[in-house]
């Protein structure tokens, strides 16, 4: 792998950037791996990655059907943070962003990770009661949080309409100094560059189509480039998790929902922080190219259509000149929709199935994200084991069984 | 964004209705004796399929009245709509 750093960058200047070798390889598929992970976002690239090496296994491909973080890894709005309410979220979203703050220099890739503190509006008695619970929840589990008052969320962030006659006043908030953005593509092409340079095949324009099964084992997997081989499947293919599932006779809790953002036309840095609120649902922060970045909720039914319905943007953006009444004659730019794999408990399941060798990553929704590199790192254990880290166990398939859900409907109610 | 034929009022904007879920989900007789998988499967399971979708819509900013839709989830075309007691109409039925 080529080290990018200042000498580099310099030493390309003087060929004109012509002779930069590419990111990562384009292989033939090979016939048999130890390991096949189905996806290519965010999630299964960062699995490939700690496969070969936390748990020296470099025989492994990463199938994707289109491009490299085409999916939702490219159509997220990026928010970072780890407020969750119940232990066994904050603590897997916590381990996830610690990752996140040594990752530029674990990749030697600049995901460009923005600290710049994620703020949950509080607008009723209700609200303030969820906010305080939570950020005193997220302080005993050493994720760092604070209540913020009226007045502190004004001098915060000036541009918030605090004023107490609005129909939904700003009575507080939770903020999270270590929460913030990052860039999303960066994140799964740092994560396939490094992956491919431990060995990692990385194979983009194949398709699964079929899981091949013997005696309640895997055996392979059926492509639109042939039949490749292997003793492990790892799904990470958030929307379509169900339907490859289902190539193994799975059924899941899943639903695929569309998920919109939009984003403004683009003006001087205004927005130094994210800003969230559930109650009047909208959250948005600034891009380093000054487009405002707005995330809305999901369509409330199933569709892989990849496009949403023009009511939900007309709602989030009632919501944003709610709170931000300066905004209100800024021209929208672009939109566009992702399919979220949505659980009922609004948590994701990470774990092994009934199948041999079949493991699953999915149902992480509206806000899996921020949890990339954690989520990476904790499959890649689950796999290489062929048992849970501890971090995932909670997340099992079986909890649906069991009833053990993990209920984050507060801290998702917002999509983010 | 598109237009349901509601069974009672005709073609209405999408918005004045609200999605049910899948359809044709049997609440099961006896579920006192069913072993917890099968009562996840009742409660939890969906075949989120990627193609044809049996679901459930209710009419709720108009007549509030429940129809069940077949739609294909890829390209959102509505193929049918018929009444809750009725069969699923298969695909090519629809005229
Ligand atoms: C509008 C929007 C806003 C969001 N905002 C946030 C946010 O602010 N913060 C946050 O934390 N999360 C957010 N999310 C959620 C987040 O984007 C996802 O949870 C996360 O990116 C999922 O990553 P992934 O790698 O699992 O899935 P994806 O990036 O979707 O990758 C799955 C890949 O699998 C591939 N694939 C599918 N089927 C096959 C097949 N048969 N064979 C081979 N490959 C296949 C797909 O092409 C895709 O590239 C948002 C999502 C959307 C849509
Ligand atoms: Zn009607």
């Amino acid at each position: 792998m080529q080290k990018y750093s200042i000498f580099s960058l310099a030493r390309h200047t003087l060929t004109g950037h012509a002779d930069w070798t590419e990111a990562w390889r384009s292989p033939e598929p090979k016939a048999t791996y130890d390991v096949v992970i189905v996806g290519g976002g965010g999630h299964g690239l960062a699995t490939a990655y700690y496969l070969a090496k936390e748990h020296g296994i470099n025989n492994v491909a990463v199938l994707e059907k289109s491009w490299l973080g085409g999916g939702n890894t490219g159509r997220n709005t990026t928010i970072v943070r780890s407020n969750y309410l119940w232990d066994e979220s904050a603590h897997l979203y916590e381990h996830a962003l610690k990752l996140w703050e040594g990752l530029s220099r674990e990749l030697n890739f600049n995901v460009m990770l923005s600290q710049r503190g994620v703020l949950n509006l509080a607008h009723n008695q209700h609200d303030l009661r969820e906010i305080s619970r939570r950020v005193h929840a997220n302080r005993l589990n050493g994720v760092d949080s604070e209540v913020l008052s009226t007045d502190q969320v004004k001098a915060f962030c000036p541009l918030i309409d605090c004023s107490p006659g609005v129909r939904y006043p700003v009575l507080g908030a939770s903020l999270q100094r270590r929460g913030g953005v990052a860039r999303h593509d960066a994140v799964a092409w740092g994560y396939a560059r490094a992956a491919d340079a431990l060995g990692v095949d990385i194979i983009e324009n194949c398709a699964v189509t079929g899981i091949r099964r013997s005696g309640g084992a895997v055996e392979g997997v059926e492509t639109t480039r042939g039949f490749i081989k292997a003793p492990k499947v790892a799904l990470a293919v958030s929307a379509h998790t169900s339907h490859l599932a289902a190539m193994a006779d799975l059924r899941l809790p899943i639903e695929s929902h569309p998920l919109q953002a939009i984003v403004s036309e683009p003006v001087k840095p205004i927005l130094h922080t994210v800003v969230m609120s559930n109650s009047v649902h909208a959250y948005v922060s600034q891009s380093d190219k000054g487009e405002l970045v707005i995330g809305a909720g999901i369509d409330g039914t199933v569709s892989y259509a990849q496009r949403g319905g023009f009511p939900i943007i007309e709602d989030i953006l009632k919501a944003i000149v709610h709170v931000f009444p300066m905004f209100s004659r800024l021209r929208m730019l672009r939109q566009w929709a992702g399919t979220v794999d949505i659980c009922p408990d609004a948590s994701p399941i990470v774990g092994l199935t009934p199948v041999g060798g079949l493991y699953v990553n999915g149902g992480w929704g509206t806000g899996g994200f921020k949890s990339t590199p954690g989520s990476g790192h904790v499959y890649a254990h689950t796999i290489a084991r062929n048992e849970p880290h501890p971090l995932n166990a909670p997340f099992s398939l079986e909890r649906f069984s069991t009833g053990a859900l993990v209920d984050e409907h507060g801290a998702a109610a917002v999509s983010h | 964004m598109y237009l349901i034929p509601c069974p009672w009022c005709g073609e209405r904007d999408q918005s004045e209705f609200r999605s049910g879920g899948e359809a044709h989900i049997a609440r099961p007789l006896e579920p006192e004796h069913l072993n917890d998988g099968a009562w996840a499967d009742y409660l939890f399971m969906r075949t989120n399929p990627m193609g044809l979708y049996r679901e459930r819509w209710v009419h709720a900013h108009g007549c509030r009245r429940w129809f069940n839709m077949l739609r294909d989830t890829v390209s959102d075309r509505i193929l049918a709509v018929y009444h809750m007691d009725e069969a699923p109409p298969e695909p090519g039925d629809e005229s």
